[in-house]
């Protein structure tokens, strides 16, 4: 740290940069990590007064906390896979079967992207609802009272509706990393006589797999996180822990018992989300 | 590149569209053209009207509609500043601290946004501040959510910034104050933009705390098309929800105009 005077000079009055960092910290503690603290305490805090575990003990016990937490894990794992399967043939197709209009569907997902998810569910209404395009199409052809399809409003229609919103999460990371790849190695692939499937497999599915690793473990806490979409299905035998959350909080009015749900939801959350940010500085990504 | 012959390409492109186009384009399509028919029982949908926007662009949901843009506007600036300036701060800190600093702005996103409702509504309803019931407690809510998105674009557009040109303005003798206002915010106005509108697009569409929070008078947009679907006008729904999307659209596009002499270097 040897310089000239005149810059050691200018250096003795500056602003040493970690005060320049404590203005933001201050406005977020209050906002944020206050509110977060209070969350945790409140959750050791029964309505009986005093502090005890006793709010972990009753919603650990009471089923509906277990099926929330099993609904929630399994949508999210479910959801995560199917958005891998088809964010990677998507991806695949964009990338490397290049057609006319592939631009205005790379464009057209970053829109997608900036709309909230509920529209989804929304639209998946008027598509499969019990008067929808899907089941009203059913009933013109085969004269049938209803139509087959009341898939909206049980976990299969939160699984479809978060596989559709969260697939594009899983496309953007892959085209870039598609981007960064020498389209030579696969000429030199197919013309030593590997066919599609086996250079998708022993020369894109290597290169692809930091980005499907990052763009898989976001949309894993996303989905575990994810709380538009059940609320739009209204279906009442899907519940989520976010859903528990709100649930507890707004339409019971038992907040200690929330806070509990609200815990448990950061712990998982805040832990997938770290693998995330792990993996995906490991790939650079 | 990877298929060859003719037929090949056209049964790939073929399975693309048949799964692209049913699960990206026709949901926005379907909402579009629900936006503007007066009955939908069949597989199309019957008669066209414009009612389900007269209902959409006044009273209550024009109101949702400013409610929603006075929310993401305020929102999105105050994130844009102190997400940006924590951004900022953080690309002069050494390791640690810029460690801290990325956690610390990180959590917002990684707790769920149900959560950060719950834990805003439990902090102020009660002494020091109370501020459940007033239009403060969604603004804030939403501060603190699309915060964390700021300070991640702006950090990583930091990262790439090219260092040559503030230590060039510096070895001139250039303050650090001039150095910041003449050469590193221009050089980051594209992020600094972009960030804006990610902010702006996610507050807009923000639903999981605002259902937590709102109080009777300042219902955003997406709190006013589930209570529209909810109680089953799925068409007032749709019409409000293109509303919302419209908005956000030519907010985006707006934004991404916003260029210096900078960004065509």
């Amino acid at each position: 740290m040897s310089s000239t005077g005149i810059a050691d000079k200018g250096r003795t009055r500056r602003v040493p940069p970690i005060v320049w960092a404590l203005p933001p910290v201050v406005v977020l503690a209050p906002a944020f990590l206050y509110p977060l603290a209070l969350v945790v305490r409140q959750s050791f805090s029964p309505d009986e007064g005093g502090t005890s575990l006793s709010p972990y003990g009753e919603v650990f016990a009471s089923q509906s906390f277990r099926d929330a937490l099993s609904t929630t894990v399994w949508l999210a794992v479910g959801s995560t896979a199917g958005c891998l399967v088809l964010g990677f043939a998507l991806a695949l197709v964009i990338a490397f079967v290049p057609f006319p209009g592939g631009k205005a569907v790379a464009r057209f997902i970053d829109v997608f992207l900036s709309f909230p998810s509920f529209l989804i569910t929304l639209a998946l209404l008027f598509m499969y609802g019990t008067v929808g395009m899907a089941n009203g199409l059913w009933t013109d052809v085969t004269g049938a009272d209803s139509g087959p399809f009341h898939f909206l409003t049980t976990p299969w229609g939160v699984l479809l509706a978060e596989i559709t919103f969260f697939t594009p999460f899983v496309m953007r990371p892959l085209l870039a990393a598609f981007s960064g790849l020498d389209t030579a190695q696969l000429e030199v692939a197919s013309s030593l006589g590997a066919r599609p499937a086996r250079i998708v497999r022993q020369v894109i599915l290597p290169e692809a797999l930091p980005a499907l690793a990052a763009g898989g473990s976001l949309v894993l806490v996303m989905s575990l996180n994810e709380f538009g979409i059940v609320l739009f299905t209204g279906a009442k035998d899907v519940t989520t822990l976010p859903m528990l959350v709100y649930g507890k909080a707004i339409l019971e009015s038992d907040y200690p018992a929330a806070c509990v749900v609200a815990v448990v939801n950061i712990a998982i959350s805040v832990g997938l989300y770290s693998l995330y940010r792990m993996v995906s500085r490991r790939v650079g990504a | 590149m990877l298929v060859h012959s003719r037929a090949g390409k056209l049964a790939v492109r073929g399975v693309f569209l048949l799964l692209f186009v049913p699960l990206f384009a026709v949901p926005l399509l379907v909402i579009v053209a629900a936006s503007v028919s007066t009955n939908w029982s069949g597989a199309f949908p019957s008669g066209v009207t414009t009612e389900h926007y007269a209902a959409a662009t006044s009273g209550d949901s024009l109101k949702a509609l400013t409610t929603s843009l006075v929310t993401a506007v305020s929102a999105s600036l105050v994130a844009l500043l102190v997400g940006g300036w924590a951004a900022l701060a953080a690309a002069s800190l050494r390791a640690r601290g810029k460690r801290f600093l990325d956690m610390l702005f990180m959590l917002p996103v990684a707790v769920p946004s149900v959560v950060v409702g719950l834990a805003v509504l439990v902090a102020f309803s009660r002494p020091p501040v109370l501020l459940n019931g007033t239009r403060w407690i969604v603004i804030l809510a939403h501060t603190v959510l699309v915060t964390a998105f700021a300070y991640q674009s702006v950090s990583a557009a930091a990262r790439r910034l090219d260092p040559m040109y503030e230590q060039a303005a510096a070895s001139l003798g250039a303050r650090p104050s001039y150095v910041l206002w003449r050469v590193k915010l221009p050089l980051l106005l594209p992020s600094l933009t972009a960030a804006a509108g990610l902010c702006f697009a996610l507050s807009m569409g923000e639903l999981s705390a605002t259902m937590m929070l709102y109080p009777p008078d300042w219902t955003p947009l997406p709190v006013r098309i589930f209570a529209a679907t909810d109680r089953g006008s799925l068409f007032t729904g749709a019409a409000v929800a293109v509303v919302l999307m419209a908005t956000t659209l030519l907010v985006l596009l707006a934004v991404s105009r916003i260029r210096t002499r900078a960004s065509y270097r």
